[in-house]
């Protein structure tokens, strides 16, 4: 039986269309148009990922459909091909789905930009790009779509353009991911040189079949570069500096790239690859660690910022550790659940705070914000809800989700109870500064407008300028945003909600329908040692990986999470509602550490002089002026003078005298003719 | 009988006082008439090896005619007029412009 195509090569190459058609001819429509196309070809590629879907689950997973060859070389071949299993089913959706959400919040939300045009067209041209990275089968697809997404984020940081310090944003965020995408690229030297081919059906059939002696090192390596790739694209220690300074973006870009999608590309390859990283538990330690240190790293920083969207964007690489926590305890489905639960319900938040900057002409400083509660009762409500997810209360999606992972770091057998209980902790650290920003937002009173005293400057790029030209508009005072940005967000609010019970535990009754939904896509630990020709006695008697999980031991760790939640809560209450001085106090009284942490524990002023000086000093003086100036031009202009010279030289002999050429002339007849006679007599 | 090679030796006299007088003189009509001295030393070449082969045509295949070195002369001559013609020419627009015919001082190209 044939299975019957779906063409999946339209999903990618809908949004591509809208880009182009924006991006060529948009400059000559008006608004409305522009918003049209982007908006027709983001459902119509919404659609017919829902369509492919529903035909797939009926189809034998995962599908491949192969379109073409794309680069043919020897033993090598790339091809065009899209793969839809599970994992890739999720994906597509969430992209699709969110990324449509946001495509019409932001025509609320650009309304009065320049460039209209132009943002659609970067925004659709994200999409494609996401699309192909999720969709591809084999690595150097998704290779490209990995870099196209890079791109579009370069270009959408760095949107407004003439704001010096949007154009520094991306250029970090392109540079600071290029390292990152250097460990992918080696990765995948790696992968062709030792199994021929990058198609992941052929890669993951080959590492199944190494021996474990063999393949252990190999496989730990190609992992560790895959894995130091996604640090970059995810934004994880050590290379998460550029995405906080992406929040230069407008608003709705940092809700769909750099919080619900793009970031996310890195746990998606991780778990793509859950076949390699089972096989090498070193790497996934690692993994594990990263993860870990990240989540607890950002989630300080974020309690001491004060610019709404860097709040959020230290929360949401605080997340991504999460989901690189979950990876790896290889509970690579918990991870992807918390992908899809984050995507909802930090969109959710990203579009919230910017119809709270929209509402407020701009002003992104929360020590300005207050009382907003009544003034944009639906923002409020909408926040309120993607708070609580986040938070990790019942029964929102964040509480499932980050439930799972802790439950899978404390239990699963790559897990260790010091990474739970930095897991936990961070969870409070969450629900606190997450809390905090609700507070200062939405309660006391409003402090628009107001000097903020010497003594609590924040670092620089926090400057108070408006990062948008709402100002341009000349609204009045507070105003709610219009319905064409409310109404994504509550359908977002609503999957803030629902979206969590895809995944009910079993001990609360449920039957983790995500985590048995995605297992034919992962392959488990257990599976690869089970796969391994050569099975070593301790892999054969590894526990298999459906124990039985104590109930008991899940409401605990449920319990402990809601608890520390709580607290976070509570201790946001107390700062920043019931006694508002308090804070001040606090920090006055740790003055050193709140500094600290005030400067993002100075992390980039360490890269600063740790790689970025001696870097430039290298490339100035090694480079630039003895490679460059040196060696390069030293030669062409070296070049240059002797043939300067040697003319020079020559030139005497062009006296102008026509007897002394004539004699020349003369002497080289006079010369053929000894040569000749003297060829005669040597005969 | 007169050998070959005298009027061979006789052409190179003639050729080398062509050249010599090219080389030395400064009057550019005398180097004028040094050059048709050296054409017309080539010619006696042509013209001696011309009858040579003409007595030993056995010697050679019947294919070449052995007229064809007489009729070479011809063409020289031929070249030779048009090219006195020409010079001649320029000779004149030099004396003209310059008012002088040493060849030295005819040096305007010189850098």
């Amino acid at each position: 039986m044939t299975e019957p195509s779906l063409n999946l090569w339209v999903i990618p190459l809908l949004p591509l269309a809208g880009a182009a058609i924006n991006g060529l001819f948009g400059r000559r429509f008006k608004n409305a148009m522009v918003s049209f196309v982007a908006l027709f070809f983001t459902a119509a590629s919404f659609g017919w990922a829902v369509w492919a879907v529903m035909q797939g689950l009926h189809l034998s997973l995962p599908h491949v459909e192969t379109v073409g060859t794309w680069i043919s070389a020897g033993n090598f071949s790339a091809p065009f091909g899209f793969y839809l299993d599970q994992l890739s089913m999720v994906m597509v959706l969430v992209v699709t789905g969110v990324g449509f959400l946001i495509h019409i919040y932001s025509v609320g939300y650009m309304a009065h930009e320049g460039g209209y045009y132009r943002f659609f067209a970067y925004l659709n041209l994200f999409m494609f790009f996401m699309l192909t990275l999720v969709l591809a089968n084999n690595y150097l697809l998704m290779f490209v779509g990995w870099e196209g997404v890079g791109l579009a984020s370069y270009l959408l940081i760095g949107f407004f353009f003439l704001k010096d310090s949007a154009a520094d944003a991306g250029k970090k965020a392109f540079i600071v991911n290029r390292i990152g995408d250097f460990a992918f690229l080696i990765g995948m030297f790696l992968i062709i040189q030792h199994f021929g081919s990058l198609n992941y059906a052929v890669v993951f059939d080959k590492v199944g079949h190494l021996g474990s002696e063999a393949g252990w090192g190999l496989l730990t390596a190609i992992a560790l570069c895959l894995m130091f790739g996604a640090t970059g694209k995810s934004a994880q220690v050590p290379l998460y500096v550029w995405l906080p300074d992406a929040m230069e973006g407008p608003t709705p870009v940092s809700a769909l790239i750099h919080a619900a999608t793009m970031v996310t590309a890195g746990i998606y390859m991780i778990a793509r690859s859950s076949s390699i990283f089972s096989r090498a538990p070193h790497a996934l330690e690692i993994v594990a660690i990263i993860g870990c240190l990240t989540a607890i790293f950002a989630a300080t920083i974020g309690m001491a910022q004060t610019d709404i969207k860097r709040v959020l964007a230290y929360s949401t690489v605080s997340q991504l550790g999460y989901m690189f926590l979950a990876c790896g305890v290889a509970a690579y489905s918990a991870g992807i659940f918390h992908l899809m639960t984050h995507a909802f319900f930090k969109a959710l938040l990203f579009l919230g705070a910017g119809s709270v900057i929209h509402a407020l002409g701009g002003e992104q400083d929360m020590r300005r914000m207050g009382g907003l509660r009544k003034q944009i009762p639906k923002t409020f409500w909408v926040m309120t809800v993607a708070t609580f997810a986040i938070a990790g209360f019942p029964p929102l999606a964040g509480f499932f989700s980050k439930d799972e992972i802790l439950g899978q770091v404390f239990s699963s057998p790559h897990g260790s109870h010091v990474l739970w209980a930095i897991g936990v902790l961070t969870a409070g650290i969450t629900s606190f500064y997450m809390f905090r920003l609700w507070f200062m937002t939405f309660f006391g009173e409003l402090k628009l407008g107001k000097d903020l005293g010497e003594a609590h400057a924040a670092p620089v790029q926090h400057g108070s300028a408006p990062s948008h030209g709402h100002d341009d508009h000349g609204h009045g005072g507070v105003h709610e945003s219009p319905w064409v940005m409310i109404a994504p967000l509550m359908v977002l609010a609503l999957g803030s909600i629902v979206a969590g019970w895809a995944g009910v535990p079993a001990f609360m009754g449920g039957s983790n329908r995500f985590e048995k939904f995605l297992a034919p896509a992962i392959t488990s630990t257990a599976q690869a040692a089970l796969t391994a020709t050569e099975r070593t006695s301790e892999a054969a008697g590894q526990p298999a990986e459906e124990q039985q999980e104590n109930p008991n031991q899940g409401w605990l760790l449920a319990g402990t999470s809601v608890g520390v939640a709580l607290v976070g809560f509570f201790f946001a209450w107390l700062l920043y509602y019931k006694q508002p001085e308090l804070p001040d106090r606090i920090t006055a009284k740790i003055h050193g550490t709140y500094l600290m942490v005030l400067h993002k524990y100075y992390v980039d002023e360490g890269y600063g002089l740790l790689f970025v000086k001696p870097l430039l000093a290298l490339s100035t003086v090694v480079f630039w002026r003895g490679v460059d100036q040196g060696v390069i031009d030293g030669l062409v202009n070296g070049a240059g003078q002797a043939s300067q010279g040697i003319g020079n030289e020559l030139r005497r002999m062009q006296s102008g005298n026509i007897r002394s050429y004539a004699a020349w002339v003369a002497a080289g007849g006079a010369a053929v003719l000894a040569y000749m006679i003297w060829l005669g007599v040597r005969k | 009988m007169v050998p070959l090679s005298w009027y061979l030796i006789l052409s190179a006299v003639l050729f080398c006082l062509g050249v010599f007088g090219f080389l030395l003189k400064r009057n550019i009509i005398t180097i004028f008439m040094s050059i048709e001295l050296m054409l017309n030393a080539v010619n006696l070449t042509f013209v001696a090896f011309a009858n040579y082969w003409n007595e030993h045509a056995t010697l050679v295949s019947d294919k070449i005619i052995p007229l064809s070195g007489q009729v070479f002369v011809f063409f020289v001559m031929v070249v030779a007029a048009a090219e006195a013609a020409v010079g001649l020419a320029i000779i004149i627009a030099v004396f003209r412009t310059r008012e002088t015919l040493n060849v030295d001082r005819v040096n305007l190209l010189k850098l």
